[in-house]
């Protein structure tokens, strides 16, 4: 895959860097202008956020630019990610231990290197089919008993949504549609670039508009009005 | 890979030696209250160790001796013997790490403790007791496993517990316990809050 030579992804990736490099900008101007407490601690957040986003956009961009298997490895570093933190906050025990090992290094592995062989078929069935099969039958054979639909549902559901769901991103670039060959890159940087830009608007939007807020226990920059 | 997030409820430096002291019920436990020590208040920390499980075979000899420098103490014969052996390290200026529950637990009760602790509080007065707990440990590396899972651990040093004048042992071992229970119910509450 050849995305540097395209011009579209060119100007895409011009695009995103030349906005950061504003917001950049504008933010090193209202951190001089900024007067009050309140005022020095909304901007310093947001050119906290700009950096992050900085940091998000050279990564995905190197691994885009690496071509497919770039991609790949930087989704499969996400879901792992995505499955601790999953795992911490849900509450397994020592009968659990097998099976998450499982979960970790065998299904969460194998799923990506599927991606990665472009073996769709197996791919799109091997966490829902195999993995879910796979699991009970460890906890069973660990032989604890007590909640065990619980266990290994919670279980199930932390790889369909920490690596099933998640690896579909990257298996953005192995689709196969007629006329647009060598360009699937533009599919996943445009679904990441959506969701980026509907958190950075709704960030934006929420410190200008924002009033009434949705769950502030949850998540207390939320509001109705952006939404 | 696991990782862990440390709690400091006292200044991780001190002037004094110290015994850190807290719940066990992993391997992992000792390393990541090592990990979580700044490096020049680690390389003079010791951890407390049972000689009879860590002199079984060869690779573990080595582990205890040459990579974490253990103070191996005898749990049988315990008493006198293993007292001096802990206030003698301390005395030449070593905090040490101790689990004073004497074994691994499930990780969801924390057993009495031993009366290790309060021996070696008499022996060395000016040693300054901090209790510690481990929070998810048991789910990381639990008894009898040898990968670990990736799960996110908790720390908390708490602030030092002192032995009161002519305090008894009972009373010690019981704020002692306490201390590291309570512990727990403190980080729940941190998180509550942020």
């Amino acid at each position: 895959m050849s995305n540097l030579s395209d011009p579209v992804f060119q100007q895409l990736l011009g695009g995103t860097f030349a906005a950061l490099a504003l917001g950049t900008i504008a933010g090193q101007l209202l951190k001089r202008r900024a007067r009050s407490e309140d005022a020095r601690a909304t901007v310093a957040n947001m050119n906290q956020r700009i950096k992050a986003w900085w940091v998000m956009c050279a990564i995905f961009a190197v691994a885009v630019l690496t071509g497919g298997i770039g991609s790949i490895i930087l989704f499969a570093l996400l879901s792992f990610l995505a499955l601790r933190e999953f795992i911490t906050l849900v509450d397994s025990g020592r009968g659990d231990h097998r099976a998450l090992l499982i979960a970790f290094f065998l299904a969460l592995p194998a799923q990506y290197v599927l991606v990665a062989i472009g073996w769709y078929g197996l791919f799109s069935i091997f966490i829902p089919v195999y993995a879910f099969l796979l699991i009970p039958g460890v906890l069973a054979v660990v032989g604890e008993t007590e909640n065990f639909l619980q266990r290994t549902a919670t279980i199930q559901w932390g790889l369909t949504i920490c690596v099933y769901a998640i690896s579909h991103a990257p298996a953005l670039l192995f689709l196969d549609i007629p006329g647009y060959d060598g360009r699937e890159a533009l599919l996943l940087f445009y679904l990441v670039l959506v969701v980026q830009l509907s958190d950075v608007l709704q960030y934006v939007f929420g410190k200008l508009f924002g009033r009434h807020k949705i769950a502030p226990r949850v998540s207390p920059n939320k509001t109705w009005e952006v939404s | 890979m696991s990782g862990a997030v440390a709690t400091w409820h006292v200044q991780p430096h001190s002037d004094r030696v110290r015994i850190y002291f807290a719940n066990h019920s992993s391997h992992a436990d000792f390393a990541t209250i090592w990990a979580a020590l700044p490096a020049d208040v680690r390389a003079r920390t010791r951890p407390v160790a049972a000689a009879d499980y860590w002199q079984r075979s060869r690779l573990r000899r080595y582990l205890a001796a040459e990579v974490f420098r253990a103070v191996l103490i005898d749990r049988a014969g315990g008493g006198p013997a293993a007292t001096e052996q802990m206030a003698a390290a301390l005395r030449a200026g070593l905090s040490l790490i101790i689990f004073p529950e004497g074994t691994r637990g499930d990780g969801r009760v924390i057993a009495p403790f031993r009366s290790g602790l309060y021996h070696l509080a008499v022996a060395v007065p000016a040693a300054e007791l901090i209790p510690v707990r481990l929070v998810n440990l048991n789910r990381v590396l639990p008894k009898g496993e040898a990968i670990p899972v990736p799960v996110i651990a908790r720390l908390t040093f708490g602030a030092p517990i002192g032995l009161e004048e002519g305090e008894s042992k009972e009373s010690l071992l019981a704020r002692a316990h306490a201390a590291v229970v309570a512990l727990d119910e403190r980080a729940k509450a941190d998180r509550d809050m942020s």
